[in-house]
Formats: structure tokens, sequence, C-alpha cells
């Protein structure tokens, strides 16, 4: 808690005393109403937007909510609409772009965007929609010290190396569940089906259409390794996300572990665990499965919208005022708060994980307008099948029929 | 009172009860009938720091055009009511045409999620309701019987378990169930055996999601019961007494008697209150092992990205007409008192 404050105190500070540079911040007197998540990377470039331009605007307001997702499309759909900018992720710039909220970028970017770097853009059909400034992804934490213990000198690189060190730890009755992955049933279950899946070369819907393919040899292939994982994660792995995962590792409880990159700072300061964790905690690549070459990862980015239904001054304001924050000034004072995509940016320790998985290959998370339903159907309908209640092939065709029956209701199949 | 008062006296009651109840369900069964246009979609090509993809994103102008014309949606008829995620007619009737014994048929039926949930809403509704009546009415009487210096404070105490937001106490009960936990390690200790888990085993799942449902629920039948116990007539326990009634008589001849038409409505109301069974799931994170309805329609509005309204509403009018029959048997007693009473 104390290092989320002293954090968010070090912030504050810094903007204050940041050299006033002569941002450009675009049509001055207007509103700029910002809609974001909560978490120290987004309070740093929504802070330091509001640290250059506040002052030009006639208003700067910014509401940091962990419900963003849940309120972001109703609060758009209105003109004017309630935000000027949300700060999104991958799959929720895809829930806004469903529902037409959002406008192309292309021309603000002309103007204002010079010190950007081409692959912050997201283009969807040659319109910039998204900016984004960094990146997140689950992939391996490993306890060298254990693995040493029992003659593994390397981390694993392939599920099949994490199975085989796990065995190992287990068979030198060092630790009954080695291993901790975020299993939690809904999204957290989904999300480890999606990783495992895309890293057998799976695609999850025939191309150009919203018809599901899942229900083949990859997809199992998939679950069976889903199975033989969860076999070594604690008996309540079921109910366990980030926030139960980064205990069990801050406590020693586990030597392997598959978590979000976003959680390396925190698992690597001084804070809730013992020298001999931390010490011997390495972030590295999301393994591979299968002999394939993609690492079983999605990789997600963070980025600013402009809202579409808002007078163009305040969009043209607001995006002057975030990108202005997209320096390498910013990333400078609050490099490890985030894996920035900035020019800039010095990757640590704690970057070293999502780095590594983004230079393996790792697939963005799927930017399809149904993969909301497909995912929630996986979270929601996999569970049976990794406590062992039935069979892969059952679990599959079942989330592949309701997941046609919500995506009739949603209009995406007929 | 003439007809006249009468109605101008149940008016504001009346236009309360039709404005913030009936309207609303009037309003969730309409959309219930009801799913969403097609997407028109498209095929582009998106790119992001990590590379380019052809992805298929939806023609928002074309889907506004149909959605402009038909506002409430796409008309379905009673179709989300009978599909898989409901009530599933067909899967039920191939799942009985196709399986050879009954047991095979009924684990064929509770993969279905509509059944599933089903199934768990009722066992908690029908474990739940006596245990907290029985017991709620045994913690009055011990109460009373309580010299009076301390049935203050254990009233206090007593009532507790409801003062806590059903949320919050059932989050604080799953901390203490972890392994780690004070219930959870001592479980391990007494039973010993390390890999005890009352999180990872359905039943013992069950078993937790009904015990706390007993603990949050045991004060208000209590406190109900405990008032009715103060209008006990003292005249009518003396000559029971007297008559040489025990106390267990007392017990069944006179004070369960006198409180009947309380536990007629402390049923009633439990019996409400219980198949609505929501929050300890959430809070238990005991999705894995039990789902209620409640929580098949909160996963229906939430958890996608994009509300499946019309799959919500069928569920929610189901969950009414659930509780409707539920309340029924208790409803029909009431009325055959009422009238033999009246005549």
């Amino acid at each position: 808690m104390s290092l989320k404050k002293m954090a968010l105190a070090g912030a504050a500070l810094s903007f204050m005393s940041a050299p006033v540079f002569a941002a450009d911040c675009g049509p001055s007197g207007q509103s700029i109403r910002i809609l974001a998540s909560d978490f120290p990377a987004i309070h740093a470039v929504a802070g330091t937007a509001e640290a250059n331009c506040g002052a030009a605007a006639a208003e700067f307001k910014r509401n940091h909510t962990t419900e963003a997702r849940e309120i972001m499309n109703a609060s758009l759909t209105p003109d004017p609409a309630e935000y000027t900018s949300v700060i999104v992720a991958n799959s929720t710039l895809v829930q806004l772009m469903n529902d037409g909220l959002v406008r192309p970028l292309n021309d603000y970017v002309k103007k204002y965007g010079a010190h950007l770097q081409p692959n912050q853009l997201i283009t969807i059909d040659g319109d910039v929609m998204a900016i984004a400034f960094m990146a997140n992804s689950q992939h391996l934490y490993s306890r060298t010290d254990i693995l040493e213990r029992v003659g593994i000198s390397k981390v694993p690189a392939t599920y099949e190396e994490v199975l085989d060190a796990a065995e190992k730890i287990r068979a030198a009755g060092i630790m009954e569940h080695p291993l901790v992955m975020n299993l939690k049933v809904g999204w957290n279950l989904g999300e480890v089906f999606n990783k495992l899946y895309l890293a057998h070369g799976g695609t999850f819907f025939k191309p150009g259409s919203a018809e599901v393919t899942i229900a083949n040899d990859k997809g199992l292939a998939a679950l069976a390794m889903m199975k033989r994982l969860a076999d070594y994660a604690n008996p309540d792995h079921l109910t366990h996300e980030s926030n139960d995962t980064q205990g069990l590792w801050e406590a020693g409880e586990a030597a392997l572990g598959i978590m979000w990159g976003s959680r390396g700072g925190v698992i690597l300061d001084d804070e809730g665990s013992t020298a001999e964790v931390t010490g011997n905690t390495v972030l590295s690549g999301a393994p591979t499965a299968a002999g394939g070459s993609t690492p079983a990862a999605t990789l997600w980015w963070d980025g600013i919208t402009i809202a579409k239904n808002v007078p163009d001054a305040e969009a043209e304001a607001t995006f002057a005022a975030l990108v202005s924050g997209l320096t390498s000034e910013m990333v400078m004072a609050h490099n490890d708060d985030a894996v920035w995509l900035i020019d800039g940016f010095k990757p640590g320790p704690a970057a070293a994980g999502v780095a590594a998985t983004a230079r393996g290959g790792a697939k963005s998370y799927p930017m399809f307008p149904q993969m909301g339903i497909l995912h929630n159907t996986l979270g929601v309908e996999l569970a049976d099948f990794v406590k062992g209640a039935e069979s892969a092939e059952q679990a599959l065709a079942d989330v592949e029929a309701a997941y046609n029956i919500a995506a009739k209701e949603k209009g995406f199949l007929n | 009172m003439t007809h006249r008062s009468f109605f101008w006296f149940i008016l504001p009651t009346l236009t309360a009860m039709l404005l913030f109840i009936a309207l609303p369900i009037v309003s969730v069964f309409i959309q219930s009938l009801y799913v969403g246009h097609e997407q028109v979609l498209v095929v582009s090509k998106s790119c992001d720091p990590f590379g380019c993809e052809e992805v298929t994103s939806v023609d928002t102008e074309a889907t506004e055009a149909l959605r402009e014309a038909e506002p409430l949606g796409k008309f379905n008829g009673i179709d989300t009511y009978i599909n898989r995620s409901h009530l599933a007619f067909a899967e039920v009737s191939a799942a009985w045409r196709d399986t050879e014994n009954l047991g095979e048929f009924f684990r064929q039926i509770y993969n279905l999620r509509f059944y599933k949930a089903l199934a768990f809403t009722l066992a908690y509704t029908i474990v739940v309701t006596p245990f907290v009546l029985l017991l709620g009415l045994a913690v009055a009487v011990g109460v009373n019987n309580l010299p009076r210096i301390f049935k203050g404070p254990t009233i206090f105490v007593s009532l507790l378990p409801m003062i806590i937001t059903p949320l919050v106490g059932s989050l604080i009960l799953f901390w203490m169930v972890d392994a780690d936990g004070v219930i959870g390690a001592t479980l391990q200790r007494i039973f010993d055996d390390n890999a005890l888990s009352l999180k990872a085993s359905p039943t013992l799942t069950w078993i937790m999601l009904i015990v706390y449902g007993i603990w949050h629920l045991l004060p208000f039948s209590f406190i109900v019961f405990y008032a009715g116990l103060q209008t006990v007539p003292t005249e009518v326990m003396e000559a029971a007494m007297i008559d040489g009634a025990s106390k267990w008589e007392r017990m069944r001849h006179v004070v369960v008697p006198h409180l009947m038409p309380l536990v007629i409505f402390v049923t009633l109301i439990l019996l409400m209150d219980n198949f609505r069974v929501f929050e300890p799931i959430v809070g238990f994170s005991a999705e894995a092992h039990a789902r209620s309805l409640s929580w098949i329609i909160f996963n229906d509005l939430r958890e996608s990205g994009s509300p499946l309204y019309g799959s919500a509403g069928a569920t929610s009018m189901m969950t009414i007409l659930g509780v409707a029959v539920l309340l029924t048997p208790v409803l029909i007693r009431t009325w055959r008192d009422f009238n033999r009473k009246a005549h």
C-alpha cells in the first residue's frame, strides 16, 4: 500500500517540478474529460498531460476507475459524450469500435504526433484509431534457486520444460504444487485457453466470419496442456486471479508462475516478500508449446482514443494534451511503472518478460468484434473440464454451442 | 369503507406498485422477446505495436441503419426461452431419446447451464429455508429464556451476521476458509489432510455456501420469532402448565400454533431470498462448482463486454416464475386459513 502511495506522491511531485517545456496543447479553453482505468502507468500519462495542458484548458477532468470498461460505451454514446477520451486496451477498443464511438486520429497524428513511434499507431484499414503507450502480457516467472536444487540451470522455454521442472520439484519433495497460474473461472480461465490455443497454432474464427472454429485437434491439445498444468497448481486454482497468484509467489509457495508482466515491478520490489524470493525470481518470455515457435501469450497494449460524439475543438485539444504526455521525459520519470512503447524506455528486470514475449513473436489479443463473447463462454464452459468433470471434446462442444447462441443474440451469426 | 374512498386510499400504493414493480417486469419481458440486429461485418487490416493482421470489424454505419429502423432489435418470440442456454427443449428431448438410463439422461441435462443453475438454486433454497426456520425458532426460544440481563447483548450479537453486507461477509469467510486461513488450516489439522480444500471440491463448496446462507439469514427468522414470542398469552401457557403439559408439549401445542402466521411470513420471505442466491457465489469465487439463476443473469449482463439483454431478460422472467411456483403452496395455505376464519 505505502509503496503505491509513495509512487503516487512521487508522480505528483515530479509533475510539479517538471520543467514546463512548451507543449503544443492545441485549441485553448477547451474541456478535456478523460475516462481511464486505475493503475500507476495510466496515472503517469494522464497526470503528465494535465501538468502540461491543464492550464490551457477550461476544464481538465480525469476519472480513474477499474470499472471503466463497464461504463465506457454508455458514456460515449450520447452527443455530446460524457468524456472526450477513453484510455483503452486491445479488447476495449473493439468494444468501442463495435458501436462506432471513437474517431480516426490521422490528422491529429500529423499535427501533434511527430514524437510518436510508428508502432504506437493502432491502425485499422489505414485509419489510426488509437495511440498505444504501454505493453503487457502474461509470461513465465521462475525461482532459479529452486530450479537449481533439482538440477535445472536454465529457465524453461517451453511448457514441456515447465511440466518437467514442476514434476522434478514435486518429486524432490520441495513443493507439492510448484506452479501458480491465473485460472479463476471466467475471464482468467478463458485467457489461459486463448494463450495455449494460439501457441498450438489455432485460429478462433473462420476468416471473414464470426463462425467459431476451436473444436479441433489444436483445441484438444491446448486443453490437454491446460489440464496437465492445472495438476501442478494449488488445488484452489479455479479461484486464483492475479492478486492470489502474486500472494502465493511472494509467500514463496511457488517456483514457477504464469503471471502478468505488470506484476513484475510489484513482485521484484522489497515489499511483501523475502529477499530469498525476490532475489531469485527471474522473469522470462512466455513458454512455447508442442514444438511450436509462438509463445503462449496474448500481447496487450494500452492506448488513448478520442470520442466521436464531441465537438472537434475539444477532441483536438484532448488529443494534443494526452499526446504531450507520451514523451521520453515522462518515461524517464516513470520508467519502472510499465513496459513503455515510447522512445527512451530502458527495460529493467521487471520488463524482461514482456519484452522477450513480444520478441518471440507472440500474437496480439485478437481484435475480433465477437471475441468478448467467445472469451466469456470459454471462461464459463471450460470449468467443468479443468476440474475433471467432463471430457475435452464435450467441453469444446459446449463452448461452441454456448457461443453460437450468444453470438446469434448479438447478431454476429444468423 | 366505501368503494370510492377505498379507491382513493389505495391509489398511491397502486401507482407506485405499477410504476416500480409491474412496468419494469413488463419491460424486461418485452426485451426478452428480442435479439440484437445482424452485425454487418467487414474484413479489415489491423496494425498494432506487435504486427498487422486481417480481422473482421463491424460496419457501424450499416449496423446503425438497421438499429434506427428497429430500435428494440429483431423479434425472436420465445426462441430465447427455449434455446440451449435456457430451457433447451431440443437438447432435453434429444437426451431423452438418445440415453439408455436415467443417470445418463440427468448427466446430460446437468451439462446444460440453465438446469445446472436451477439444480443448485433449488438445492440451496430447499436446504437453507427449513434450517433457518427451525434454528431461528430454537435461538428465539433460547434467548427468550435467558435472564433479563443477558438478553440485550445476546440479541445484538445474534443480529451481527445480518448487519454485515452479504458480499463482505462472504469475502471474509472466503479468506478464513482458505488453506492458509483460520478455518481452512484448522480443518486440515483436524482431518490430518494437507490437500483438504473447501474451495476445490464441489460438495464442500455447496456445503460451505449453504452453511453461509444459514448463518446469514438466521438473525432474520430469529428476530421475527423472538418478537412473536413476546405475544404468547401467559394465561394459555399457565393453563397448559396446570394441565400438566411438559415444556416440549407447551412448545408444540401452544407456542408454535400461536406463531404460525409468522412462520408463514418468514417462509415466504426466505423462499424468495434464497431462490435469488447470488452474492455468496461471487464472494466465495464458487463459480466453478455452483452457479445460480441470478449468477447466470449477472454473467450475461456483465462479463462479455456486450450485454446479452434478451438472454438475461429470459432468465429473469423464469426466476420470477420459479419464485411464484415455490410460493404457491404457502399462499394456498394462507388463502385457506383466511377463508376458514372468514366463515
